[in-house]
């Protein structure tokens, strides 16, 4: 099998793209929603006509807001952020966007968190995220215990790590030069497609160490010798189409949520939508071949001890 | 032979009365099944949603969970003067289970997306009010419903729970009956005696938080600033009261921590937008199946259908609240809802290649496929647990709901039901090559 063959080819691409990822979350950071740093966001609807933006923030000048920030949504609707806002504040701020009355306008939504829910919220995202990490890799390494030979279970779950972690850092990356170039947030759904993320790619993951795990036992029962590397190409030449086909259905649920779906879900899709792709690269090119790197490893370390 | 295909029809005839029973709950609102309608969250129907943090920090540790079921009956009562039609109250206790860092109470309300409003009158302290009942006699109020009306036919006495000075519990000494006895202060004490000698024979309406709690006739100018609520208590009721008005505020202070209102336009535009992607995701999807796997794909569709029946009807009988993201997951669990059914079908194609019969190839394809499916499933039942257990709002909890429910159900129809399907077909199993090879096969080969 090509890929398993070619493995350092994948290695470095898989290596080059994490790198980006992790150098644009450096530089750009992520761009927190208002459920993580808290404060408040207002989009209103001018059903009249939009006044320009620069007068609207003169107006909320004038009212003496501070650190707020205006966008235009679509024809008629403006989004503004600000600090977290109180009651009597919001309505005051409501009467700023109005230019005191002069642009009628009705509002569409209002979020507002206090800072303290946000912390809250950052802690239990990583706790949460590193929790599924740790059920997969100890349900992984249950699942294959019977498999020791060559390598052992546990290892399996551990390169199913190596490529879930890969699978989260890419799409959070994208994120964060999204979150540059077009203001893209990530919020409490961003962490939760995260999480399906993980939960997913280990599903095509577990179906090609599954292959892996059968044709051990095959070659065990008819006493065949097969070099480990042979073992799993093979295994992921049986089962390409299959872990293919499976993303391929959950792909285009996800297209269609993307491209008509309520806007409240568009990045939250596009997040899963990068995720779960990514994942099944990740699942064919970078976990199985893995297998075979670390199984080499293990036996020249074997060798030089002889 | 008989036997799989009777069950394959008794379980099509399942999946046809829950499509009967999922249309006619929706669009037969007036008949018996109107009683099941779809349960859709705010930011589907528009409306708000509040979270308060209660400081608890001044209630003794065992009585905090007490503190907080009192908390919610007072809000609880506030809201529902309200006027909003279902509104929601609920505790969310701290702790390790809940992830929570502080005691929180959730409300929300639909359709209500003036806060100012709604927030203050939460917010505030049990208010107290005596009224005058302008008409003669309280049976003019009997067929009033409209709570504007009902209060035009009260006048302001300026007398408020503000002038108390204190309130305990009695009991009336001939019924045993609870009530509550209120101490004005010297202020409440003039008032309420002027208030008595003008208006002898009238009825004085003494409110609680904008609902009358009796309406007693006034008989003699009562000068010592006493007074009797008798409104048929409950003793507990009748202490709740009594603590209320002696502390004026809430059992435990609370203070707004996160609002989120959704105009019911917007909320509008997101079901229909979920609706129609949840739709042309299924299109697509039963378009992949029928051309790359032909009859098995068949098959695949026919127990999707099934799956969305069955996870509809859940969604109305639980019920499930939806939201977006809980539509999201349902329409994401229809592409992962197949994924057992491919593991499946390739399965058997290898098998049928690898030169065994119709029926063994069925067999071996399902029981092999079954181990992976089992392990993958598994891996996301726990991804779903752990997202509605740590999930810090009802938006994430609802996707995780939905998520585990669809992972159950997906297991059913994919690998049970599609496997009765697949018998009842009624192929000779013992045959191979020629047509089976061609609608067994895939993709655009042979």
């Amino acid at each position: 099998m090509k890929i398993v063959k070619n493995r350092k080819i994948f290695y470095i691409i898989s290596t080059i793209v994490v790198l980006v990822s992790i150098v644009s979350l450096f530089v750009f950071g992520l761009n927190y929603g208002i459920d993580f740093k808290g404060g408040s966001i207002i989009e209103v609807v001018y059903p009249i006509e939009r006044p320009e933006i620069n007068e609207v923030e003169a107006s909320l000048s004038l009212a003496e807001f501070k650190g707020f920030s205006i966008r235009a949504s679509g024809e008629t609707d403006l989004i503004v952020r600000t600090a977290h806002l109180s009651e009597e504040e919001k309505s005051f701020l409501m009467g700023a966007l109005s230019g005191g009355g002069k642009w009628p306008l009705e509002q569409k939504r209002f979020s507002s968190v206090g800072p303290t829910l946000g912390a809250e919220l950052k802690s239990k995202a990583l706790l949460s995220i590193l929790l599924v990490i740790i059920a997969i890799i100890l349900f992984i390494a249950f699942a294959f215990r019977k498999v020791s030979e060559p390598i052992s279970s546990w290892k399996y779950g551990l390169m199913a790590i190596v490529g879930l972690i890969h699978n989260v850092i890419i799409p959070t990356g994208v994120f964060a030069i999204l979150g540059h170039y077009l203001g893209v947030e990530v919020d409490a759904l961003f962490v939760t497609a995260l999480l399906v993320v993980l939960g997913f790619s280990v599903h095509d993951t577990i179906v090609v160490f599954d292959r892996v795990r059968e044709n051990l036992k095959k070659n065990k029962e008819y006493n065949k010798k097969e070099p480990f590397e042979e073992t799993v190409g093979k295994s992921v030449s049986q089962t390409i189409a299959r872990s293919i086909n499976t993303s391929l259905t959950t792909i285009i649920t996800l297209v269609a949520l993307y491209i008509w779906g309520s806007e409240s879900t568009k990045w939250f899709s596009l997040a899963l939508l990068i995720g779960i792709t990514v994942g099944t690269y990740s699942s064919i090119c970078l976990a199985s071949p893995l297998l075979v790197t670390i199984e080499e490893r293990q036996r020249k370390k074997l060798g030089s001890r002889k | 032979m008989l036997r799989t295909r009777l069950t394959a029809a008794f379980i099509l005839l399942v999946g046809v009365s829950l499509g009967f029973f999922v249309y006619f709950s929706e669009y037969k609102p007036d008949s018996k099944l109107g009683e099941w309608p779809f349960r859709l969250g705010l930011d589907l129907k528009g409306g708000t949603h509040l979270v308060y943090e209660a400081d608890t920090s001044k209630v003794a540790f065992g009585s905090v969970g007490e503190a907080m079921d009192s908390l919610r009956e007072v809000i609880e009562r506030r809201v529902n003067i309200f006027g909003v039609s279902e509104p929601l109250v609920q505790v969310e206790h701290a702790g390790f289970i809940s992830g929570n860092t502080s005691e929180r109470l959730i409300v929300e309300l639909p359709g209500v997306t003036d806060i100012e409003e709604a927030v203050k009158a939460i917010g505030a302290t049990p208010l107290l009010e005596f009224k005058m009942l302008i008409d003669s006699n309280p049976s003019a109020l009997q067929d009033i419903t409209d709570p504007l009306q009902f209060m035009s036919h009260f006048a302001d006495t300026g007398l408020t729970g503000s002038l108390l000075e204190k309130a305990t519990l009695q009991f009336d000494p001939n019924t045993q009956e609870p009530q509550v006895s209120l101490q004005f202060n010297a202020e409440g004490k003039k008032l309420f005696a002027q208030i008595t000698r003008e208006n002898r024979g009238k009825y004085l309406a003494i409110f609680l938080d904008g609902a009358v709690l009796s309406l007693p006739v006034i008989r003699e100018e009562i000068p010592n600033g006493e007074a009797q609520i008798s409104g048929g208590f409950a003793p507990d009721e009748a202490k709740v009261l009594v603590r209320n008005l002696n502390y004026g505020a809430l059992p435990v202070p609370i203070r707004l921590v996160s609002t989120q209102t959704i105009g019911p336009s917007l909320g509008e535009k997101a079901t229909k937008d979920s609706l129609k992607a949840g739709v042309i995701g299924f299109i697509l999807v039963s378009i992949f199946l029928l051309f790359w796997y032909r009859l098995p794909g068949l098959v695949a569709v026919l127990a999707l259908v099934l799956y969305s029946l069955i996870m509809l009807s859940i969604f109305k009988l639980i019920p499930v609240t939806l939201t977006a993201a809980g539509l999201a997951a349902f329409i994401l669990s229809v592409g992962m809802a197949v994924d057992a059914n491919i593991l499946i079908f390739e399965r058997t194609k290898e098998e049928l290649r690898s030169g065994k019969n119709l029926g063994e190839a069925i067999h071996d394809g399902f029981a092999r496929a079954w181990t992976s499916i089992r392990d993958s499933n598994i891996s996301s039942m726990i991804t779903a647990i752990i997202l509605y257990w740590l999930g810090t709002s009802a938006v994430i909890k609802g996707f995780a709901l939905v998520f585990f429910l669809g992972v159950v159900a997906s297991m059913f129809t994919a690998v049970t039901a599609s496997r009765l399907f697949m018998y009842s077909l009624g192929f000779n199993l013992e045959r191979r090559g020629g047509i089976i090879d061609f609608l067994f096969g895939s993709g655009f080969k042979k």
